[in-house]
């Protein structure tokens, strides 16, 4: 193909990504984006200008050299993308998937001052889902250092960290509560955003090449404190999330049916409940259900709500119910991925904005009757930047429900800190941490990720992962200068 | 994966089992408990620890068949291995010399608090413990709660062996005999039998400890499904328990919650019935062949 001229290249419309209808996929649990054809991912790869100055790069948590990988999936050199790529990221495939790519490479991409931008994300799923298939690159651990190093959870910045410090030529171990690894990956993004199986192949890929011990059904804190692992480890990192949810504080939250999103979440995804009783694992769903929150947890929870109330109906027959969205802010506050909203709206989902729960109402049997709100409207921009809602006097109503989902953040789980009284932590219960190496203020102990910075995004706390490492490494050759 | 070393059939419905896993019982503690998944598509089931060996590396368990998983688990034989054994999970009893303490066992509830008694009693205290059960062949641990007993008391509710009392009766008359003597009294069974032991030590104003078990998953605090109305406020049975004030505990909302899944429970037991029914109509003709 002839080089196309930089207006050729502008002219050419963003790819749209396949994927299944609406229609259809609030029937089944399965992916919704299919992902790009090699047409297509070619072709869109001739959108990027190849920037002289690329500022993508610098929206990229950790520093994906996008031009490079973009010009060789351009150049039909799969494997140079899968090489360039892996430079920066070893979780292509799980980043493609998940990042909230609007608000970083993409957000910076020149073409989308005037029109969209190169579609980095869909590119990027691209090429992991390429290198799953084909394994073209291979990661090799470089020679062994003797060093012992123990990681705590096996999320996304425990896993980048292994991954790095594994490449480095370190002896790692991973620990991991639940009886699968992958943290958040797999109890909380749901199967339809992102397969199990691609997760389980990244990380079985990574392990198997790097000689990475994954020890599952170990819960730090209780199984083995701190101390222990000090005793057997010549470094630490805290990777262990912000696991412990949130509800609010208002009358009728013990009422059955009403949940944590990580309770739902959980027995969708980590416990399998959507395929109960071929799994062990029940899950209920409401005929009317309400997700308090509008972030990525509330539109998974709504989505997966959707999905079983759809299989009941086909099962049962019968309306298939309603999922709304309830948020105290406006549309323009929300803070779930843009994909995610859209994809919520077209499945059915209703948002309910400037609403805010103030009583859950039971129904003289242990259950739910409906939920009391009150309206709000938007005052004075509070510490967030983001404008505060008030309530509206006398506009209460009762919102006829039967379930209710808190989907409203999640803070870290205390246990890890058993026995840890060296580890300062702020008041919200984060780790305190350097904000550059992850140094927190025990000797030899690292931590990153939600358990840092409280629930945030999957690439943020694989960019912490990454920084901890290449700390920890050079601790590590420098006879433990800390 | 973690080996059940020994099985014991205490009834139809109770089984016993010893189960290698030395990462648990290097840190197990009277009061605390363990989640097992018996296989790949399994449920997490939480258990209270029943006792430990720490220098052969084992837990012992005992439950009861109640619902499809547990009915599936006590069919498993030495040999076989269960997928999780996770733990030890929840705060240990705070155990160190009262005085003179009660401890109450109902049903499978004996087991658990067997190795409070046992901590209680190397302690220092007088140990009375009652434990009943609504029929003789429910009844465990009799010996072993014994020994670790200056006293004890057995009840079944239809008079086939003991007392024929609930639990309840003779503990009122213990706290009737001995007023301001006893300093405090564990419980552990039903969550039904709990809520009455909680009652009828209320008036007598005797801190009594009760081992809840609501429904739970992760069992470290992450879906906060287990959270039970306290006076003060929600508390997670996982991570702020299992043990808790009865006094204060809101039992009608515990039992509610309780029963939160029982259609999708009674159905998974239905259906378990019915396939194993046909593997067993299967082998006896294979057999007849």
């Amino acid at each position: 193909m002839a080089e196309l001229t930089k207006k050729e290249r502008m002219k050419i419309p963003r790819q749209e990504m396949p994927a299944q209808t609406a229609e259809d996929r609030v029937e089944n649990f399965s992916e919704v984006a299919l992902g790009y054809t090699l047409e297509m991912a070619q072709r869109e790869a001739e959108r990027c200008l190849q920037c002289k100055e690329p500022h993508c790069m610098d929206g990229c948590p950790v520093e994906v050299t996008i031009p490079q990988f973009i010009e060789a999936v351009r150049e039909g050199n799969l494997a140079k993308a899968v090489a360039a790529m892996k430079a920066k990221n070893n979780l292509p495939a799980i980043c493609g998937r998940v990042c909230p790519q609007e608000v970083q490479c993409e957000s910076r991409c020149i073409l989308g001052k005037k029109g969209e931008p190169v579609a980095i994300g869909r590119l990027e799923r691209y090429v992991g889902d390429f290198e799953l298939a084909n394994k073209t690159f291979a990661v090799t651990k470089g020679p062994a250092t003797g060093k012992k190093v123990a990681i705590v959870g096996s999320g996304p910045s425990g896993l980048t960290c292994a991954v790095d410090l594994g490449i480095m030529g370190h002896d790692v171990t991973i620990f991991e509560s639940l009886q699968t690894p992958g943290g958040v990956l797999v109890y909380g993004i749901p199967e339809f955003r992102l397969p199990k199986a691609v997760i389980r192949a990244e990380i079985e890929t990574a392990a198997n090449a790097l000689g990475i011990k994954i020890k599952p059904d170990h819960v730090i804190g209780r199984t083995l404190t701190l101390d222990d692992l000090q005793a057997e480890f010549d470094a630490i990192f805290l990777g262990t999330g912000a696991g412990l949810p949130m509800f609010m504080r208002i009358p009728g939250i013990n009422l059955n049916g009403v949940m944590s999103a990580n309770e739902f979440l959980t027995r969708v995804n980590l416990m399998k409940g959507y395929q109960f009783p071929e799994y062990d694992t029940p899950v209920k769903v409401g005929h009317r259900v309400a997700v308090i929150g509008a972030g990525n947890v509330a539109m998974d929870s709504a989505r997966c709500a959707l999905r079983l109330q759809s299989l009941r109906a086909k099962a049962n027959g019968g309306e298939r119910g309603e999922v709304h969205i309830v948020y105290r802010r406006s549309p323009a506050e929300v803070p779930a991925r843009r994909e995610e909203v859209h994809h919520a709206e077209e499945e059915g989902v209703i948002f309910d904005f400037l609403t805010n729960p103030i009583e859950i109402i039971g129904d003289g049997q242990g259950g739910i009757a409906a939920m009391k709100c009150i309206r709000m409207e938007l005052g004075e921009p509070d510490q967030s930047g983001r404008r505060s809602p008030v309530p509206i006097k006398g506009s209460e109503f009762d919102m006829k429900v039967d379930q209710v989902i808190f989907a409203l953040g999640t803070s870290p789980n205390p246990l890890v800190f058993f026995n840890a009284e060296g580890l300062q932590r702020s008041k919200h219960g984060t780790v305190v941490a350097h904000g550059e190496n992850g140094r927190t203020t025990m000797k030899g102990v690292w931590a990153g990720g939600d358990v840092v910075t409280g629930a945030a995004t999957v690439i943020s706390a694989m960019g912490a992962g990454k920084r901890a490492a290449a700390d920890i490494d050079a601790y590590l050759r420098d006879d433990g200068e800390w | 994966m973690y080996k059940i070393l020994e099985k014991q059939v205490l009834s139809d419905v109770t089984k016993l089992m010893v189960v290698e896993a030395p990462q648990v019982a290097r840190k197990a503690q009277a009061g605390q408990f363990i989640i097992v998944i018996t296989h790949e598509r399994g449920e997490r089931i939480p258990l209270t620890i029943a006792d430990y060996d720490r220098e052969a590396g084992t837990i012992t368990m005992i439950f009861q068949e109640v619902g499809k998983s547990t009915m599936e688990m006590g069919l498993m034989e030495v040999g076989d291995a269960f997928k999780t054994v996770v733990g030890p999970l929840g705060h240990p009893t705070e155990i160190e010399n009262f005085g003179t303490v009660v401890c109450v066992g109902g049903g499978v509830g004996i087991a658990p608090v067997y190795p409070i008694a046992r901590a209680l009693k190397e302690a220092g205290n007088k140990v009375i413990s009652i434990i009943g059960a609504r029929t003789k062949d429910l009844l465990l641990w009799e010996d072993k709660m014994r020994a670790v007993s200056d006293e004890l008391i057995v009840t079944t509710d239809d008079g086939s062996y003991g007392r024929k009392d609930l639990v309840t009766v003779p503990l009122k008359e213990i706290l009737e005999a001995n007023p301001g003597k006893i300093a405090k009294i564990w419980a552990i069974g039903p969550a039904i039998m709990m809520k009455f032991v909680a009652a009828t030590t209320k008036p007598f104003n005797v801190p009594t400890i009760v081992s809840l078990n609501s429904i739970m998953v992760d069992g470290t605090g992450m879906c906060g499904g287990c959270r039970v109305l306290m006076d003060e406020g929600a508390q997670f049975v996982c991570v702020d328990g299992p043990e808790f004030d009865g006094h204060k505990v809101d039992w009608n909302n515990l039992l509610s919650r309780m029963s939160f899944y029982r259609s999708e429970e009674q159905a998974a037991v239905q259906r378990f019935r019915e396939t194993h029914k046909c593997n067993l109509d299967r082998m006896v003709e294979k057999g007849a062949k």
